[in-house]
């Protein structure tokens, strides 16, 4: 009879043994939770943690950006050490589509976006069409229109006045190239698409490098060319946001990706993906003889290597090719603005970081020099200091003034549509089977433009051509 | 009484019986047996619920809408549309179809080289055996995804040594052309390692008079292995395909570490659930990725069911 009541306390030590692993196991969910949740929304709780910059300021309200320019940290630092009222989290998510995939997961989740986010243009409309950008015309943006042209201010703007973010800087395109390989192959810079493809030609038949390169991880650059030529990929304005022209197959569109699938199919220009190890160490091995490619192009090939060593002092720059050059146009890819999201906590503070960051004199000094940007703002483009630098990367040539800033000042705005990263992603994959011979470049415009109405009735926009 | 418990403990039909009685005694024991039950069950179920049948139910609930970025994004009942619509994609189908041609080849090579492997170690006693399991071992412990990185460098057309070797005609093992055998690289040397260990470990468990009897019998070394060890680890090597079958069923974490590196080879819609991520996190398509998520798990289910009929009389693990 003895073993009953020690068979009783056994169970209840088993009970409280039981009973404490589950508390166990809820405290450590607990712990899961909150520890995952602590990363994952530092965007708009109150008290920041994780930035990678310090603050000047501690006791001031912080406002969390996310942003990706190779000289953020100094910019950032810049504006905390001017603003007593506000200071800046930063934090950096990654270049480009690494930081747009957080941005749209953000978004879904309606949770987890910082207060200000940098933007490329072309995707301003597909964020704002969610109602994830806040407008902020009235909240200090009107007050800055003037600092920038006609075109800039259209890229960052909706319908009816609404601005959705700040532009700092613009990436209006020309043709870099290598003055070594130009010389010892006797060219000089092509004016026009023809005399590239000449060109191309010649030097391979020299058993010279590759002219260029098409990559089709870079569909922005290929869209730019595109319009360079007059295509008009989107027709698409916010105040009817259920509409939407799509032309992406028209003989423009197809005539550019034939052009390049030509020189590719020639092997006169490269199919590596930009961008990459191999690419970079490509361009600093002199595999490419030229790069057509943004303003901002020079920061980063600094950044990642280019223009030391064995490429240093090779590198010039001439006006983007045109068409017809009795009607040359100018184009852009990339560039970028500061947005005011819809999750931030205070939108009148938001504003103001998105208006001040990267505007002080000294951040765009910093910025232009090592031509990390293009800056937009007009005070900056009419400088003497601006238009008489000599750029380093380019060995001394004033590029601002012979290049860029006519290229820039006769840039029109590109009609950006909110389908724009299932457009990329289409338009690269096709590039990429341009790159494997496996398809014509007007094979491929078809491809992209069946793909995008499908997608966009899918979405529920009315279709038009 | 301590007589009787001994015989009883000895018979276990009869304990059974016993430990039944005392519950007719008293309904309110029964209850509080019953709820000490659930609470031994409790940290497995609430984790089990938690990270397993609640992201299911919700994803479930997801594909059965669609969302619109013109129609202010308020979801939409739409049934099944969205398994009607995965079903006729051609690029989910393309996805299901690679899995299924890259399960098709890997797999066997996968399962003879670490059968191969297990044996010889098995058979070989030397300093140099302890060794030999560790480093074959070893790329398992490496994490996916450091190891495709590295993989990505070493197949480089720039720094990697194909290149160094063969020089500017160097293949790369991610052209669209290679990629299949690039992959299948990759993975074999991730897991090979991992199903030699489970089948090392089923031969060390054969009683070795066994093949002290076939010896007497007269069987050769390739007798015993081919006869005696291959038959004896055959519910590891059926456990072994179905872990093979699923993992590369929903094949990701190479291919999406490599897609920058390959150039384009591996596309958006690559295997299926690279397709159902990108659709989730690139196109926001949440309510489509999670359709997507279901119609693989409704392949992966038929294919491994499939695959267990077949070999019911084999598969002894499910026995």
């Amino acid at each position: 009879m003895k073993s009953t009541p020690m068979k009783g306390n056994t169970v209840k030590k088993k009970a409280l043994l039981a009973a404490l692993t589950a508390v166990a196991v809820a405290g450590l969910l607990a712990a899961c939770s909150t520890g995952g949740g602590s990363t994952t929304s530092s965007g708009t709780s109150p008290k920041l943690s994780n930035c990678s910059n310090k603050y000047v300021y501690p006791k001031a309200p912080e406002v969390s950006v996310w942003g990706w320019y190779p000289n953020m940290k100094l910019v950032v630092d810049n504006f905390n050490k001017l603003h007593k009222d506000v200071q800046i989290c930063w934090n950096n998510v990654g270049q480009g589509g690494d930081e747009y995939t957080k941005v749209q997961t953000a978004i879904t989740a309606k949770k987890g976006l910082p207060d200000v986010v940098m933007l490329e243009a072309d995707h301003l409309a597909t964020y704002e069409i969610q109602g994830a950008l806040v407008d902020i015309s009235k909240l200090g943006a009107d007050k800055v229109k003037s600092n920038f042209s006609a075109g800039a201010w259209n890229d960052v703007s909706g319908a009816g006045g609404s601005v959705y973010a700040a532009p700092v800087d613009g990436g209006p395109l020309a043709l870099i190239y290598r003055t070594d390989i130009f010389k010892k192959y006797g060219i000089t810079p092509p004016a026009t698409w023809d005399e590239y493809a000449a060109d191309a030609a010649k030097v391979k038949a020299a058993g010279g490098p590759l002219f260029g390169d098409f990559g089709a991880n870079v569909p922005a650059l290929t869209m730019a060319l595109q319009i360079q030529k007059g295509a008009n990929p989107f027709t698409y304005s916010s105040a009817d946001g259920k509409k939407i022209k799509i032309d992406l197959d028209d003989k423009t569109s197809q005539d550019v990706l034939n052009y390049w699938a030509g020189l590719v199919a020639n092997k006169e220009v490269g199919t590596s993906d930009q961008f990459t190890t191999d690419y970079i160490s490509g361009v600093v091995g002199g595999k490419y003889a030229t790069y057509v490619s943004a303003a901002w192009a020079p920061g980063y090939l600094t950044g990642a290597g280019v223009g030391k060593g064995a490429s240093s002092g090779v590198w010039a720059v001439a006006p983007l090719p045109q068409w017809d050059t009795s009607n040359p146009v100018q184009t852009n890819w990339g560039g970028s603005a500061f947005a005011v999201t819809n999750q931030a906590t205070d939108k009148k503070l938001a504003a103001e970081v998105a208006l001040g960051i990267y505007a002080d004199p000294a951040s765009l000094k910093d910025g232009w020099t090592n031509q990390i940007i293009f800056p937009l703002n007009q005070s900056i483009l009419k400088s003497d200091a601006f238009l008489s630098n000599q750029s380093a990367f380019f060995s001394g040539q004033t590029a601002n003034k012979d290049v860029y800033v006519p290229a820039e000042n006769a840039y029109k705005g590109i009609n950006y549509s909110p389908l724009t990263v299932y457009y990329y992603a289409q338009l690269q994959a096709e590039s990429t089977k341009i790159n494997q011979g496996k398809e014509t470049g007007s094979q491929a415009a078809a491809a992209v433009q069946a793909s995008l109405v499908k997608y966009a009735q899918g979405q529920g926009f009315t279709v038009t051509k | 009484m301590a007589n009787a418990d001994a015989t009883l403990a000895g018979s276990p039909a009869r304990a059974s019986t016993r430990t039944i009685t005392p519950r007719r005694g008293s309904k309110a024991g029964e209850r509080r047996r019953g709820r000490v039950g659930w609470l031994f069950i409790a940290p497995f179920a609430i984790v089990f619920i938690v990270f397993l049948i609640a992201p299911l139910a919700y994803a479930f609930y997801l594909s059965l809408y669609t969302k619109g970025l013109a129609t202010g994004g308020v979801p939409v009942f739409s049934g099944l549309d969205n398994y009607i619509q995965a079903f006729t994609d051609p690029v989910f189908l393309g996805g299901v179809l690679f899995v299924a041609h890259f399960a098709l080849v890997l797999i066997p090579v996968q399962m003879v080289i670490s059968l191969a492997v297990a044996l010889v170690l098995d058979a070989i006693v030397t300093r140099f055996t302890r060794f030999a399991r560790l480093m074959i071992f070893l790329p398992y412990a490496v994490p996916a995804v450091i190891g495709a990185l590295m993989w990505g460098f070493l197949y480089s057309p720039s720094f990697g040594p194909l290149t160094q070797l063969f020089g500017a005609n160097a293949p790369f093992p991610l052209s669209p052309d290679n990629i299949f055998y690039g992959l299948m690289n990759v993975v074999t040397w991730q897991w090979a390692g991992y199903y030699m260990i489970i089948i090392y470990a089923a031969l060390r468990g054969i009683d070795p008079t066994l093949y002290e009897a076939a010896r007497i019998d007269g069987a050769n070394a390739w007798q015993v292995a081919w006869r005696i060890k291959v038959p004896m680890v055959s519910s590891a090597l059926v456990l072994i395909l179905v872990f093979a079958l699923i993992g590369t069923l929903q094949f990701f974490t190479e291919p999406a570490i490599l897609t920058q590196v390959s150039n384009g080879s591996i596309t958006l819609g690559f295997t299926p659930n690279i397709y159902a991520f990108n659709q989730a996190f690139q196109y926001s398509n949440v309510n489509y990725a999670s359709a997507l998520s279901f119609s693989l798990g409704i392949v992966v289910f038929i294919a491994v069911y499939i695959f267990l009929f077949a070999t019911r009389k084999r598969g002894g693990f499910l026995r």
